[in-house]
């Protein structure tokens, strides 16, 4: 357990799957006086803004016992979390780029971004922009050189280990692949943001025939 | 019937609405955001008898200019900078009066609470702009028309006046050591604390900027992404730290040295570039 100041606490869990066994069991029964819950690849910010300082102290207590819980095969239980499907107009700005530096076809570097399922490890960079970890190996390829300085929203993109959908419009600086009609951020919806840590995601290329069947 | 609004005359450097912010969404990528200097917002709101996390104005560095077509009580905090009126105190501006702050003598952020509030569309349950992610209504600009909130039913204000703080010659922030302390040398941890920071020109309201001595690294390497709290102090590789304010990312991948004090956040906002500031090591 690590104190981040006066409120907060930083649970290393040491990888993702214990930090999203945390989030999920903290979620489901949320001890009183915590504000925020913030997972990342191996950490979860635990955040009681205002409590008093021995409130805090029982936190990381029942947060160590939640960590060491969360490495116990069967400790927590694992979220429950469906598969998002998000069907993508291949033919970004940077495939042909991708396919370069991979060594693929277009058409081999569509297959494989839509060959594997990917799962949300954290979000952040901007609001509803998640880091989606499970990317093949052989799509990993280092940040553009000269970032974008307007990526539209919608666009599908990779960069080293990840995918991500931009839920807005910002510069950016990762490889297009294409783009989805899918609105991953709506701050009009409860929750905003339709990615959250610890969901499934796979991506489909998106046809006339997907189209027209109103996907 | 006149309409209850403030027009915006001029803006000064930066305006924008600020209530409380967005708590509970930074798993979400969403900032805090809201008041800078929370204890300034919440205190001009109590003046005029507005709930504390009502909306209300963040003038930077002065130069706001109000024009309340159908008059309005308000109070404005913060930053002293001269206002004919009066400050730190409710006043009464008559139908078509103007509200007009002067350059403020010390500080860099004052606040304008408005009995009733500041009626914008609130977005995510917050009216406040963020200016890292661009939620919430944009930046004030000369000719907008702000709605204004009804005051029916707020309490009367109780207080004719508040003493308003006394502004210190070297500013001190009290910080908590870690969560990532152990990635610098024990050397740096001594060396943020002996002598003044000076306060870089590119301080926002995401983080103030401080050049002074280098804090060394112990060890090498990247951090994973992690959870990052206002006030978090953050040292990236060229050892200068950034004090984390209300619009900071809700994640970041440069170790935290320190925390400041939640009670001297406010005055971490109202640094402004040039200052002097010194960090106090505190339990």
């Amino acid at each position: 357990m690590r104190r981040a100041g006066e409120f907060g606490v930083l649970v290393e869990t040491g990888d993702l799957a214990a930090s999203h066994r945390l989030d999920a069991a903290l979620r489901a029964d949320r001890p009183p006086g915590v504000t925020e819950i913030v997972p990342g690849p191996e950490t979860v910010l635990v955040v009681a803004y205002g409590a008093a300082c021995d409130a805090v102290d029982r936190l990381a207590a029942r947060l160590a016992a939640l960590n060491a819980a969360a490495h116990v095969p069967g400790g927590l239980a694992e979220g429950d979390h469906p598969v998002v499907t998000i069907p993508v107009e291949y033919g970004g700005a940077d495939l042909a780029g991708v396919a370069a530096l991979t060594g693929l076809s277009a058409a081999e570097v569509v297959a494989r971004h839509t060959g594997s399922e990917f799962l949300v490890g954290w979000l952040g960079f901007a609001p509803g922009f998640a880091y989606l970890t499970g990317l093949d190996p052989v799509l990993h390829v280092p940040r553009l050189t000269t970032p974008r300085t307007s990526v539209p929203a919608g666009s599908v993109a990779v960069a080293g280990p990840y995918s991500a959908v931009y839920p807005s419009a910002s510069p950016g600086g990762w490889h297009l692949l294409g783009r989805t009609s899918t609105a991953v951020w709506d701050t009009s919806a409860d929750p905003p943001s339709l990615l959250r840590p610890g969901m499934r995601v796979r991506f489909i290329e998106k046809t006339e025939k997907t189209e027209a069947g109103g996907s | 019937m006149t309409p209850r609004v403030a027009e915006v005359v001029a803006t000064g450097m930066l305006a924008t609405v600020q209530d409380l912010g967005r708590p509970g969404l930074a798993h979400l990528g969403v900032p805090g955001a809201g008041a800078a200097d929370r204890r300034s917002l919440r205190l001009a709101n109590r003046l005029v008898g507005n709930p504390e996390d009502t909306a209300g104005l963040e003038a930077t560095f002065g130069g706001l200019r109000l024009r309340f077509p159908g008059g309005a009580w308000v109070a404005v905090t913060g930053a002293p900078c001269p206002v004919g009126r009066g400050t730190y105190a409710p006043v009464w501006v008559p139908p078509d009066g103007e509200l007009s702050l002067g350059t403020p003598s010390a500080g860099l952020r004052t606040y304008v609470a408005i009995r009733g509030g500041v009626d914008v569309e609130p977005v995510l349950g917050s009216r406040s702009h963020d200016t890292l992610s661009g939620l919430g209504p944009p930046p004030l600009k000369p000719g907008d028309l702000l709605p204004l909130g009804s005051p029916a039913g707020l309490p009367q204000p109780l207080a004719d006046a508040a003493p308003p703080p006394p502004w210190p010659d070297t500013p001190m922030l009290r910080i908590r050591v870690g969560p990532r302390d152990d990635w610098f040398t024990p050397e740096a941890v001594a060396a943020m604390c002996a002598v003044p920071y000076s306060v870089s020109e590119d301080s926002n309201r995401v983080g103030v900027r401080l050049r002074g001595p280098v804090l060394e690294r112990a060890r090498r390497g990247e951090l994973p992404s992690e959870g990052m709290v206002a006030g978090a102090v953050q040292v990236p590789p060229d050892g200068q730290p950034i004090v984390f304010l209300a619009d900071h990312p809700p994640t970041g991948g440069y170790p935290v040295i320190g925390v400041v004090a939640d009670a001297d956040l406010g005055l971490a906002a109202q640094l402004r570039p040039g200052d002097q500031v010194k960090f106090l090591r505190v339990r």
